[in-house]
């Protein structure tokens, strides 16, 4: 991981700051570098840095409201970071023009917490606007993808619904296929389990290392569930929402034992020390 | 909660007394429930203000019959006296789910900062501040016009990027599927006109003027008018709507990461539709006004058809067409406008998506008045 202390670059600058140098690390694919994310005044997180590598599986967890979702939007550029830089290999996503910063949105893939399916399109519609609007395929070969895409996420034949009349798991399930559109060079997941059952949710961890596996791409989930944590996470970050920035930084198994009481006591459902359970008068 | 309840039940009372040692025993009976009336807390003040004042506080509930939260509010309500006079508790008396509760609720801290302080302004301060609020919504709209012209630039260009059958659909929508209302209401305005025209001109014997009457006044200002407030209630409200339900559900930000401008995917067909749509319905709303007025003259003002209908083609204009026409494309401008602008503003509850619906029908019909009132003036100086 390279440091973020080198050397401004010679890259023209927009503003005053100046912008530090492109990571070295061949290895890292999404590099954050002292991102302070605040809302006017209010600084939800500060001074956040840590290196996501190519085929990881990068879990960012914390509590409710502690803003694992707002980090994500931060990371898909839905949001403009307060202070700091997100990289993505060599390329700085944070100070990218408009037209550069669109050709890098192409290469991710995100699943929102609810699907996001466009409601007034079927689902091989929905898979379809991307697959139209970046590739040249005629509308024959983009449906023949759409159909591929729904097959691997188990939703063969369900081409032409409309997401309100499918239900909310196949509605997330379908959201995976739109994101995995244009093979993406990294999914981000937004909450993949919230909503459904221990089965669907499951299938869907499943489904998430195999398309690591498979496509090879980096993917970054949010989530606070353990189970999924331990299951999936090859590398994750905790944030704590008492110190307001990361507090850990590794695979979920070493973080486990931890220095960090929080992280500790969220990894094992405050069990370990019994401090997180209430007393009882 | 404990006891079962069973009708009727006894009234809940409190009985405050000293015991020997000085401290305060709080005798409750009968049923301590919410649909009951729960003894004041300011018994149990006065006794604690009493001299000496007492160190510790008791309960004795041989009595109590049943409670509920009414209970646990009001034993909070005088811990938190307690607590605040030095006084100890004596919790041994209450029932023991009442105690185990009472820990519940003590047992986190109120966060500092949790309780939202709501600071209390003079009305000189309050006014400043609410006319520097005004510069906000104005900027918003100025910088949400800006783009939405850029996007139509790119359009130009052939280079926007919306899906056609959108915009067919929308088309549909706005235009066709609005016919009903738009029929309803202009042949009733032009009723009404002509209602209004025929009680004073038959007093002079001009009733044939009702024509002019009519004519003129559906086809320069009534029918763009009525379309536009029609439309601003119907379709400017669901465009914002749809586009702040679309916020909430995040399908707005899967189309920003997709690299897919919203406003010109969402917004551009809209505004584009109701552009194209607008004049047509005024046309279709001009023409069913006149058949609204034909209606009284013929059938009230004993007119014939054909005298009627010349002296509405003398008195109407192809000019008086136009102008008309030309409002109604503006008040469409207006109207997407404002429905697309409040539903990007929309917020992300679905209380905020009514919010947004109602703020847009209320800017729209305020933009349309007021366009309404500068082209008054603009066509007399002009002398169209």
């Amino acid at each position: 991981m390279s440091s973020g202390s080198e050397t401004a670059g010679n890259v023209p600058q927009t503003d005053g700051q100046a912008e530090s140098a492109a990571p070295t690390d061949a290895k890292a694919h999404i590099t954050v570098r002292d991102l302070t994310m605040a809302f006017g005044s209010f600084v939800l997180m500060h001074d956040l840095n840590f290196t996501i590598q190519h085929g990881d599986v990068f879990i960012i967890m914390g509590g409710s409201g502690c803003g694992k979702s707002t980090l994500l939007r931060h990371l898909i550029g839905l949001i403009e970071p307060a202070k700091g830089e997100i990289w993505y290999g060599t390329e700085n996503f944070t100070r990218a023009d408009p037209a550069r910063r669109q050709r890098m949105l192409q290469r991710f893939g995100v699943l929102y917490q609810s699907g996001a399916l466009w409601s007034s399109m079927t689902l091989a519609e929905n898979i379809g606007l991307p697959l139209g609007e970046y590739t040249d395929l005629k509308p024959v070969e983009i449906r023949e993808v759409a159909s591929l895409k729904l097959a691997l996420v188990g939703l063969k034949g369900f081409e032409d619904f409309y997401p309100s009349q499918i239900s909310g798991g196949m509605q997330k399930r379908a959201g995976l296929a739109r994101a995995m559109a244009l093979d993406p060079e990294v999914l981000f997941f937004d909450e993949p389990s919230a909503g459904l059952d221990p089965i669907s949710s499951k299938l869907l961890d499943d489904l998430i290392l195999e398309l690591r596996d498979s496509l090879g791409s980096t993917i970054v989930v949010v989530t606070h569930e353990l189970a999924s944590i331990f299951a999936i996470g090859s590398n994750s970050m905790f944030l704590d929402v008492e110190t307001r920035t990361m507090s850990a930084l590794g695979p979920p198994k070493e973080l486990v034992h931890s220095d960090n009481a929080n992280v500790r006591r969220f990894l094992t459902r405050g069990e370990e020390n019994g401090a997180a359970g209430r007393p009882h008068g | 909660m404990l006891a079962e309840k069973q009708a009727p039940q006894q009234p809940p009372e409190l009985a405050v007394s000293r015991s020997s040692d000085g401290a305060l025993l709080l005798r409750l009976s009968g049923a301590w429930q919410l649909h009951a009336e729960i003894p004041p807390t300011a018994d149990v003040h006065r006794a604690l203000e009493s001299s000496p004042p007492p160190q510790r506080i008791s309960f004795d509930t041989q009595q109590l019959t049943a409670w509920d939260s009414a209970l646990l509010t009001f034993l909070s309500k005088i811990s938190e006296i307690c607590s605040a006079k030095k006084i100890t508790i004596d919790r041994a008396g209450l029932p023991s789910g009442v105690q185990r509760l009472l820990a519940l609720a003590e047992a986190v801290p109120e966060r500092a900062g949790a309780r939202q302080k709501t600071e209390k302004l003079s009305w000189l301060a309050r006014v400043g501040t609410g006319f520097l609020n005004l510069r906000e919504p104005v900027e918003e709209m100025l910088a949400f016009v800006g783009d939405l012209a850029i996007v139509f630039g790119r359009l130009l260009r052939g280079r926007a990027r919306f899906r056609r059958s959108d915009l067919m659909l929308l088309i549909q929508q706005t235009g066709a599927e609005a016919l009903g209302i738009i029929t309803l209401i202009s042949f009733l305005v032009g009723l009404i006109l002509a209602f209004v025209g025929a009680v004073q001109l038959q007093q002079f014997g001009a009733a044939i003027y009702v024509a002019d009457l009519v004519g003129i006044a559906m086809v320069r200002e009534m029918g763009a008018m009525m379309t536009g407030i029609v439309m601003a209630g119907r379709t400017g409200a669901a465009f914002a709507a749809q586009l702040g339900s679309m916020k909430v559900n995040q399908e707005t930000d899967a189309l920003v990461t997709m690299g897919i401008s919203p406003l010109e995917f969402l917004v551009l067909p809209r505004v584009i539709a109701l552009c194209l749509m607008m004049p047509l319905l005024c046309l279709y709303s001009d023409l069913l006004g006149i058949l609204g007025g034909m209606a009284v003259g013929v059938s009230m003002l004993k007119l014939p058809l054909l005298i009627y209908y010349n002296q509405t083609t003398q008195a109407v204009g192809i000019p008086d067409l136009v102008g008309g026409v030309f409002k109604a494309s503006v008040y469409g401008v207006l109207i997407a406008i404002s429905g697309c602008l409040r539903g990007m503003q929309c917020g992300n509850s679905s209380s905020a998506v009514g919010e947004a619906a109602t703020s847009a029908v209320v800017t729209g019909i305020v933009f349309i008045i007021t366009a309404c009132g500068i082209f008054s003036v603009v066509f007399y100086v002009l002398g169209i």
